[in-house]
């Protein structure tokens, strides 16, 4: 399972309780004999503690584990070893210094712009996005991927610029290691 | 003191006919920006050729004229609810609609007279880089139309901003920070003049910070040797766009707080943890919008932690204050399920089912893959579509309301059909974000056609419903005798 799938089905559960909270509340509007409006409400109140101190703990929890090791990469340091790829984007094209890269070995992408705004995505040979950044005129972003599939992989602009920002499209091969089985 | 705080909603001759105004604009605007969205799903889906100039143009109107609408929309509900509990000034209300309408006139022209498709974020240089699709007058005229709208909603939220100052003594009265640490509650204290001072304060800055950066892209277009520096103007243009979008649901939720009351027979009084959820909101909605900027990786990393962090603590308040609010408030009420009720109701449903896709895109890893794919008008649309047109739509049925009780093919038909399409809609761009469909795309690859085509029969059937909505409801406000003078009492 990709991190898309696992993203998509935390929300289709998530998006499920919510509407079954609702769905029960709704069915329980009716009057009951008996029902104290002051009760109701202290009960309310105390579930209501429990309620935010359980997505407290959800929400420390996930930021701790989403945010170490730190998922952007440090852009002051060069990492030893790596394969190094300038990117320029250009309304409407991209320009790549290499098209060949080895899976195993990081690869350092400095993506920049010549001219507006543009989205550097790297589609998998799957057609899912594996990693992206900016493409911002006067930065330089740099990008770490490691690819551990031998394949072609597209790149596409997820930022909007302009007329032809759909058909904004490059690709480029990656190859396995020496050493490893095609 | 008293005479602020009427039993009744009585609107004046004039009040009546600046807010029809306002109603019968948004409902008109809604229905012609949906139209222009049905378009680019169904050109995507192939079922219809769009060139691609027409496709971004329509897609920078549609953009610009949905935000802007939402607000003027929203705004409605603040000021017909607020003007119960503090004084505002009507022509203040109406120069608000007149400098909407001029900015928007400005801003048709520049797209559909002037060509300009630089989107409705107007993300620096691309206004000024079109490659020779636009000129620079089309989006300096874009530009100085959303000065003219930010203007108007500036001298709305000033009117308020005095008005509440007035009654309470200063902003944070009204917001209710006296109460946070202890002291008397007043539990009197109505819950539309927290939100509705929240909501001057962080939309005043987020305009103040929108005109900002209008005016230094507007120097630019004219001066090109003046050149800005491409990351700041990011920052300052989602600052603004964020905080007013959410503003827009800030002042449209009064609306709930309100309505939904009267229908459960159980009041909704403030409390502590309400005070404290929006006295966080006011200063979590200014400094979450680096969640925006995630994939600019040359951002301070702390900034781009404290958008990951703020985007998940912004759900607090929704999660555990409002929405839970809303459920409590209905449990064995025995509700009389009105239309303003349900709509209440499903806009809670819709804000708070909407914001799950939206937090999680907040987490820095997910927005890796998920950035700039249709998952985000997936969630914004979820929220802005099942959230907050609910709202204002329950302030509009409740004006006609006592005149016109709605039922019928309303309550039958209009509803379910808009919760249906709304979630086919919003599903299909949820689903197709998820397999890494961009968004923005005049043209899709073949695999993510399928996906276009689903969301294309939501939005069909969204606007027949918004069209049953939007029918019914203006003929509710201009057929009823004296609809403009006067909004009986509930």
């Amino acid at each position: 399972m990709n991190r898309q799938d696992e993203v998509w089905l935390i929300t289709l559960i998530g998006i499920a309780l919510v509407a079954l909270v609702f769905i029960y509340v709704i069915s329980r509007s009716g009057a009951s004999p008996g029902a104290d409006a002051r009760q109701l409400q202290t009960r309310a109140y105390a579930i209501r503690r429990w309620w935010f101190v359980a997505l407290l703990v959800l929400g420390v929890g996930v930021t701790y584990a989403s945010l170490r090791p730190f998922p952007v990469p440090d852009q002051q340091t060069q990492l030893a070893g790596a394969q190094v790829v300038d990117v320029v984007g250009h309304q409407w094209f991209w320009q790549l210094s290499s098209y060949r890269l080895t899976a195993g070995t990081p690869v350092e992408f400095h993506v920049t712009s010549a001219d507006v705004n543009h989205g550097f995505a790297i589609y998998g040979p799957d057609d899912r996005i594996v990693a992206q950044t900016q493409a911002m005129p006067g930065f330089t972003n740099r990008l770490v991927y490691t690819f551990t599939k031998p394949g072609l992989y597209r790149v596409l602009c997820l930022e909007y610029c302009g007329l032809a920002h759909h058909g904004m499209a490059n690709q480029f091969e990656v190859v396995a290691a020496t050493g490893d089985k095609p | 003191m008293s005479a602020l705080h009427p039993d009744n909603e009585t609107l004046t001759r004039g009040e009546g006919l600046v807010l029809n105004l306002y109603v019968i604009s948004a409902l008109a605007v809604v229905v012609v920006m949906m139209l222009f969205g049905l378009i680019m799903r169904m050109a995507q889906g192939t079922w219809i050729n769009v060139p691609p100039d027409i496709f971004y143009q329509l897609m920078t109107a549609h953009g610009a004229g949905m935000v802007g609408t939402v607000g003027l929309a929203s705004s409605a509900v603040m000021w017909f609810f607020l003007r119960k509990y503090v004084r505002l000034h009507v022509a203040m209300f109406a120069a608000n609609y007149v400098l909407f309408m001029l900015g928007a006139l400005a801003i048709l022209a520049a797209v559909f007279i002037g060509g300009y498709a630089g989107g409705w974020t107007f993300l620096y240089p691309l206004p000024v880089h079109s490659m020779g699709v636009w000129s620079v007058n089309s989006a300096a005229l874009f530009m100085v139309g959303y000065l003219l709208i930010g203007v108007g909603f500036l001298v709305f939220y000033l009117d308020a901003m005095l008005a509440i100052i007035r009654s309470y003594g200063n902003l944070g009265r009204g917001l209710g920070l006296q109460w946070l640490f202890g002291g008397d509650l007043d539990k009197t204290h109505p819950p539309a003049v927290v939100a509705s001072s929240m909501v001057v304060i962080v939309n005043s800055l987020g305009i103040l910070g929108g005109a900002i950066v209008l005016v230094m892209c507007l120097i630019n277009a004219y001066v090109p040797s003046l050149a800005l520096n491409a990351l700041l103007v990011k920052n300052l243009i989602y600052f603004f766009g964020h905080v007013f979008i959410n503003a827009s649901i800030y002042m449209a939720v009064i609306a709930v707080y309100e309505l939904l009351p009267r229908f459960s027979g159980r009041l909704w009084t403030v409390s502590r943890p309400f005070l404290w959820a929006w006295a966080l909101t006011t200063v979590m909605v200014l400094i979450v919008y680096p969640h925006h900027l995630l994939m600019d990786y040359v951002m301070p990393h702390w900034m781009l932690v404290m958008g990951q962090i703020i985007s998940y603590t912004s759900g607090l308040p929704v999660f555990v204050v409002t929405a839970y609010g809303a459920l409590a408030n209905v449990y064995r009420s025995g509700i009389r399920w009105s239309v303003p009720a349900q709509l209440a109701m499903l806009s809670m449903f819709g804000w708070a089912a909407g914001i799950v896709p939206a937090i999680i895109d907040g987490t820095i890893s997910v927005n890796q893959v998920m950035h700039n794919t249709q998952w985000v008008p997936g969630h914004f649309h979820f929220y802005l579509l099942l959230g907050v047109l609910p709202m204002v739509l329950a302030l509009m049925f409740h004006l006609i309301d006592a005149r016109r009780p709605a039922g019928g093919a309303v309550l039958r038909l209009g509803l379910p059909l808009y919760l249906l399409g709304g979630l086919i809609f919003v599903g299909a761009f949820l689903a197709a974000g998820h397999v890494s469909a961009p968004r923005r795309y005049a043209a899709h690859l073949p695999q993510w056609v399928p996906y276009d085509q689903v969301g294309s029969i939501g939005a069909i059937l969204v606007i027949v419903a918004v069209l049953l909505f939007a029918t019914y409801i203006i003929v509710g406000l201009l057929g009823a005798p004296g609809n403009a003078t006067a909004h009986a009492a509930r």
